[in-house]
């Protein structure tokens, strides 16, 4: 066995657990740690295919912000485990259903022609896979790169104005207004009389 | 002698040759992080008009020793009801990353341990990847202090890698390469050819999103100790502390050498192409006005030192207006000027973009 196949099966073997890991396990912070240790897995995976850009744009993307923002969710929460295990039982054939019509749907992709093309030969030393992305993102896919782009600012702009609300009650201050103030907006002199003894 | 050792050297395994160049960038990083602890003592002992530490051996130059034989020696206390493996697990995820990224760090022309061509994307990816010791040592911790900590310091890492990103884009347009080899490659030239004059807004977004990174002060709101007495570390002792410390010190100095290298040309000479060639063919003077890595090490200093000078001038944000200098200065800033700078590039201003 090649050091490269030992890598791949070593990678394999954490990615499958992990992601078993993290279906299995009652702790939701555990599961999503697993999470992280599979998209890293993957990333080594999608390294070792040549396709570092990818690789290392998962870990970035998804272990370093998306994950992040998840466990920062998962950590505020306080999860009642007995709770969430309540309807196991009852929604068992719900949850069969769904994950057998994944599954087909599944097979009918891996299975379809489409996909079954020629694995490609080992690429050069010299060659880039990022200048390969690019080149094909900003030439030949420039518009549904550019229409994806638009669609995520919309959904972006969507999800903050659904969620903005002004509050009259929340206290807040302006950085702006706090460096102009003046004395003679603060402090005011009143002259007054001696009171008398 | 030279002709032997090289043919020793080619003799090694690869592992061995990897194992060794490892070991040549590792060692004199965490002395350099000891004695940045010192400095940090001492520099701010002096703006504080004190004198720092002095006692331990000849001015106080083996204090960071002590200190590391202190904490090896501590105990390390779990907390009960804590997640016991996570606590474990935390400082390491706190260090891997901050050590793992030195391997994209060149520190002359060639010498480098892994010559990637998206080393830039690599680095970013790494340094993402470190807040996750400070996260689950925040919660694995089982206490208030620390697990508000760690939420502050997720959301402050999370919004200020938008804005270094977009500082480092900025860099990509100019140098037109991922590589870290090849971006300073292309400030060859002179003091002008440096990213810093064109780059300017980007260079400064870029520094103060480094400190904010590092969770260093004035963004130190993930330790505070006004307000949450140390923070995400506050439940650790002995040599798991010891190891955030390091993480923290190691990735300060990476931040350092990080801006040398991106916008003031690495290890590039600033007498480039100011002095006659003649200058650099002298025996020593050459070697010392000429590039090489004594330039990157000087200018990883100078912005190491202005981590320390921040710490002893300025207060520390509050949290609401760290977020807001995040979101609403720093990013639109860096947004305007990949704008200018994408006019920049394509009317091929000179001399950096020609």
């Amino acid at each position: 066995m090649s050091f490269e196949q030992f890598l791949f099966y070593f990678f394999s073997v954490v990615l499958v657990g992990a992601a078993v890991a993290m279906i299995t396990v009652r702790n939701p912070v555990h599961a999503a740690l697993f999470l992280v240790l599979a998209f890293f897995t993957s990333a080594a995976h999608w390294i070792m295919l040549e396709a570092e850009f990818l690789g290392i744009l998962l870990v970035l993307v998804y272990v370093g912000a998306v994950m992040v923002l998840f466990l920062f969710v998962v950590m505020m929460l306080d999860i009642n485990v007995a709770r969430v295990r309540e309807g196991f039982v009852r929604l068992l054939p719900v949850g069969l259903v769904v994950a057998v019509g994944m599954m087909v749907v599944m097979a009918m992709v891996v299975g379809a022609r489409v996909f079954q093309v020629e694995s490609p030969g080992r690429a050069d030393g010299d060659y880039s896979n990022t200048k390969a992305i690019g080149e094909l993102l900003y030439t030949e896919y420039v518009y549904p790169f550019e229409i994806a782009a638009v669609i995520l600012l919309v959904a972006i702009i969507a999800a903050i104005t659904l969620t903005l609300r002004r509050r009259p009650d929340s206290l807040y201050m302006d950085p702006a207004e706090q460096i102009k103030v003046q004395r003679k907006d603060r402090v005011r002199l009143i002259k007054m009389e001696a009171e008398k003894k | 002698m030279q002709q032997a050792m090289m043919e020793f050297w080619d003799g090694l395994p690869v592992i061995m040759q990897i194992m060794t160049k490892i070991m040549m960038i590792v060692g004199p990083l965490l002395l350099v992080v000891a004695y940045t602890t010192f400095a940090e003592r001492k520099v701010i002992g002096y703006m504080q008009v004190r004198v720092g530490p002095n006692r331990v051996g000849p001015r106080g130059w083996l204090q960071p020793i002590a200190d590391s034989l202190k904490l090896l020696l501590k105990e390390v206390i779990i907390p009960t009801n804590s997640d016991k493996y996570l606590f474990l697990i935390a400082p390491v995820l706190a260090i891997a990353p901050a050590l793992a990224v030195w391997a994209v760090i060149p520190f002359d022309d060639g010498m480098v341990l892994a010559d990637i061509n998206a080393g830039l994307l690599y680095l970013l990816a790494l340094s993402s990847v470190g807040v996750y010791g400070i996260i689950i040592a925040g919660w694995a911790s089982n206490s208030r202090y620390a697990l508000l900590g760690g939420m502050r310091s997720a959301a402050q890492i999370v919004s200020y890698e938008i804005a270094m990103g977009f500082a480092l884009v900025g860099v990509v347009m100019a140098a037109g390469s991922l590589n870290l080899g090849e971006i300073v490659m292309a400030q060859q030239g002179s003091v002008y050819h440096w990213f810093l004059l064109p780059l300017f807004p980007l260079f400064l977004v870029y520094l103060i999103s480094g400190v904010a990174e590092t969770n260093r002060a004035p963004f130190d709101v993930a330790e505070g100790e006004s307000e949450i007495v140390a923070g995400f570390h506050v439940e650790y002792s002995g040599m798991a502390f010891a190891i955030f410390f390091l993480a923290e010190y190691a990735n300060m100095i990476l931040i350092s050498a990080l801006t040398a290298l991106l916008f003031l040309g690495g290890w590039l000479s600033p007498f480039e192409g100011i002095l006659p060639e003649s200058v650099f063919a002298l025996p020593v003077i050459g070697w010392l006005l000429g590039s090489g890595i004594h330039w990157l090490l000087i200018k990883t200093a100078f912005f190491l030192f202005c981590f320390l000078w921040f710490r002893a001038t300025f207060p520390r944000y509050r949290y609401d207006h760290i977020m807001r200098l995040g979101w609403k200065v720093l990013i639109p800033v860096t947004i305007l000027w990949l704008f200018v700078l994408g006019v920049a590039v394509a009317l091929g201003i000179g001399p950096w973009f020609a």
